[in-house]
């Protein structure tokens, strides 16, 4: 039984279509939703070593760091976010959240 | 390799149940805590595939920084947790259905890649000669060297968020009285003190 890129595609893959499905089913706290964003990319790093791996090319582990970079500057960001948007209306519920009127 | 495979499947099992765990928690604080365990796990997948400089960073960046930082806006937002899981019926066939479509077209992809129209599995010769020296050693030959000004680019973003987070959330309350060393040492002689005549028994 060797594992191969195909086991590790299927795992990104999954937790991809996981973090999709949460973004849809969490209406109510913006937190969960930053989360899972957070696993999509979890999911696209997978990808990206596994076939940085594979490929036995180490270019791929190094755009999973810049990966990683972006994701933590977009946590922080998106957190400050909520925090004054918490502060301004009292609520993080995302059906609120219709302020543009978008 | 039976050892690898087995390690395989428990590491990826357990990342596959906390990621649904991250979604269906009824608790904020649980989902933070699945999100870590996933994070966790993808990292032993990760050392198991022999990156190992990606999943120690996965492991400082996401358990030591990012988990923590959703911990404290979790636990310091009061949310009311019994109205929060409220609409979660009412989304779920949409969300069901384009998860569903979108892991169907995802499995699509793969089974092309595993039927070999592309040739990507495995080593080439160019690649044995790359792994040859260790993971983390690799990755800085190229970082520092290929991809440098992409480094400092990445150092930059992190900058920006920074400032940008302590921007965003800065606020300077009206009716607090704060010492204000600038002013203090500022002031002069003229400013400070008064010199008043006083008549002889008058008083001031």
């Amino acid at each position: 039984m060797i594992i191969g890129l195909a086991h590790y595609l299927a795992v990104a893959s999954v937790l991809f279509t996981l973090g999709i499905l949460g973004i849809f089913l969490n209406r109510k706290n913006a937190i969960v939703i930053l989360m899972c964003v957070e696993l999509m990319l979890l999911a696209v790093n997978i990808n990206l070593v596994a076939f940085s791996v594979f490929q036995g090319n180490v270019v791929g582990q190094v755009f999973a760091m810049l990966v990683l970079t972006v994701a933590a500057a977009e946590a922080a960001i998106g957190l400050a976010i909520l925090v004054v948007y918490f502060r301004n209306r009292g609520t993080i519920e995302v059906e609120d959240i219709n302020a543009m009127k978008g | 390799m039976l050892l690898q495979a087995l390690a395989f499947y428990v590491f990826a099992a357990i990342t596959v149940a906390s990621g649904a765990m991250v979604v269906v928690s009824r608790n904020p604080v649980y989902s933070v805590l699945f999100l870590i365990l996933a994070f966790f796990n993808a990292a032993a997948l990760f050392v198991l595939i022999g990156a190992e400089f990606i999943a120690m960073i996965l492991v400082i960046v996401y358990v030591g920084a990012v988990a923590v930082l959703f911990l404290f806006v979790v636990m310091m937002l009061d949310i009311n947790l019994t109205e929060l899981r409220e609409g979660f019926l009412k989304y779920f066939p949409v969300g069901a259905l384009i998860g569903v479509v979108l892991f169907a077209e995802m499995l699509l992809g793969l089974g092309i890649v595993g039927a070999g129209s592309t040739t990507i599995a495995g080593l080439n010769s160019h690649g044995a000669q790359v792994l040859a020296i260790d993971n983390t050693r690799a990755i800085g030959r190229v970082l520092y060297t290929q991809y440098f000004y992409l480094f400092q680019v990445a150092g930059v973003v992190l900058l920006v968020a920074m400032i940008g987070a302590i921007v965003l959330t800065l606020r300077t309350r009206p009716g607090v009285r704060r010492q204000k060393i600038g002013d203090q040492i500022n002031r002069t002689k003229e400013q400070a003190m008064t010199v008043v005549k006083v008549p002889t028994r008058g008083g001031v």
